[in-house]
């Protein structure tokens, strides 16, 4: 019912942009320290990486450094307004996550060939897994969203 | 004549110095440190007073300067480029950003007479301050002069004659100093650029940085240097690494900076979410 709460769900979408720069940043921080560091599937470097790959790679990585701590930091300013739903939170956390690692398995991975997920082995099942465990977090973070809509525009809160 | 490097300890603790600069520099620093902590026990006992943490800060700026200048990390330095990348990590970066945290052109201000002050708030206001400590000069003198360093005969000139290495890293920690204070400074900075000027800047430079030390690890630069391939390799990624450190560290401290003057602004104007809880 629309006229029941007429408040613009301002906050709400913003908890969802902030959550979304945090869920990105953690993916990030994720695949340098698992497969980077722990597994040794990646490479640092990887001959066949093409220049404009290495620029793409470097913008991109830094964007992702400042991406976590601006969402750590937008969290925390909504917070201390007591304006953080716990739903649109979560929504954006999976809708980021997702976002980003099906970003890195298609265009860092594959369009750009700046590293592979893994060496020597039949790349197919590790390509499929990896997006597709970024489709279902994308998904996931959807029907959240939705759901948070609903929630927001449905009652009093 | 093979270029082979001079041994070391050969020369004295130096290493091709006439005199040996350990003991001025450390002198110097010790000095930088001990005019901060007098200027800060004078003003505590102003009303205003001076922040414990920024006399930590100062501190433990000028123990990394002395920790990555004095003999046993300059004589690694030398040898090993991974030394090289720490020592300029610590230089350029770590130590900058402790130092430009503690304020010290505040305390300054505070404790010169009140006609001198005025005639430092003018310098600091004047155009030619104004253009040197905009993010972008700041950028360019910073991580171009890496570029520079590292892509041209530089790094291989620096590395034999000791006092062209000492302006390198002189002009290493200027530059540091100007880009993290551009940036995340809590020192007055008139006409300084607005958020999303200085978190460009940021982001130009961490991606830069990120790029020369792929392209140091894939063309194994600097060329023209004693460093065997795998020490260039080893090098480039702590130089990677450590650069995203420095980077993470400047943008909790542009956005700790902005989360202050944000709750100043937030206890005037709160959202309407939260005054709509606020009454439940």
């Amino acid at each position: 019912m629309p006229h029941a709460t007429p408040a613009p769900p301002r906050p709400a979408t913003r908890t969802l942009g902030a959550a979304a720069l945090v869920g990105a940043g953690i993916t990030a921080a994720v695949d340098e320290i698992v497969f980077h560091q722990l597994l040794a599937w990646h490479h640092f470097y990887d001959r066949a990486t093409p220049r404009i790959g290495l620029l793409a790679d470097g913008l991109l990585h830094a964007a992702e450094l400042i991406a976590v701590v601006a969402g750590l930091f937008l969290l925390a300013d909504l917070r201390r307004r007591r304006a953080v739903a716990p739903l649109p939170a979560w929504a954006g956390l999976l809708l980021g996550a997702g976002a980003f690692q099906l970003f890195d398995g298609l265009v860092n991975h594959k369009l750009l060939g700046l590293h592979q997920i893994r060496y020597g082995v039949d790349l197919l099942p590790y390509d499929l897994a990896w997006n597709l465990a970024g489709a279902a977090l994308l998904a996931a973070g959807t029907v959240l969203a939705l759901a948070a809509r609903r929630g927001g525009r449905a009652g009093p809160d | 004549m093979p270029t082979a490097p001079a041994p070391h300890g050969g020369h004295g603790p130096a290493g091709g110095w006439p005199v040996d600069p350990s003991a001025p520099l450390l002198l110097l620093l010790l000095a930088a440190a001990v005019a901060y902590l007098a200027a800060a026990a004078a003003q505590r006992w102003t009303p205003r007073g001076w922040s414990g943490r920024r006399c930590a800060l100062w501190l433990l700026g000028t123990a990394l300067l002395a920790a990555a200048l004095l003999p046993p990390m300059a004589e690694w330095a030398h040898r090993d480029l991974r030394g090289h990348v720490l020592q300029h990590l610590l230089v350029g970066m770590l130590a900058p950003l402790a130092l430009v945290a503690a304020a010290p052109a505040t305390l300054a201000l505070r404790s010169l007479p009140v006609r001198t002050r005025g005639a430092v708030a003018g310098v600091l206001r004047s155009r030619p301050v104004h253009l040197l400590g905009h993010p972008a000069t700041a950028l360019v003198l910073s991580t171009g002069g890496m570029y520079l360093l590292y892509l041209t005969p530089l790094y291989a000139a620096a590395h034999a004659h000791p006092p062209l290495h000492a302006a390198v890293l002189l002009h290493v920690f200027a530059a540091g100093y100007l880009f993290t204070w551009s940036v995340a400074g809590p020192d007055p900075a008139p006409r300084r650029p607005g958020t999303a000027v200085r978190l460009a800047a940021l982001l130009a430079a961490a991606a830069a940085h990120s790029v020369l030390a792929k392209t140091m690890y894939a063309d194994l630069r600097p060329h023209g240097s004693p460093h065997p391939p795998d020490q260039v390799r080893a090098a480039a990624e702590l130089m990677y690494y450590g650069g995203d450190l420095a980077g993470l560290l400047l943008a909790v401290a542009l956005f700790a900076a902005w989360y202050r003057r944000a709750g100043r602004a937030g206890t005037r104007r709160p959202t309407r979410e939260a005054i709509r809880r606020g009454r439940q």
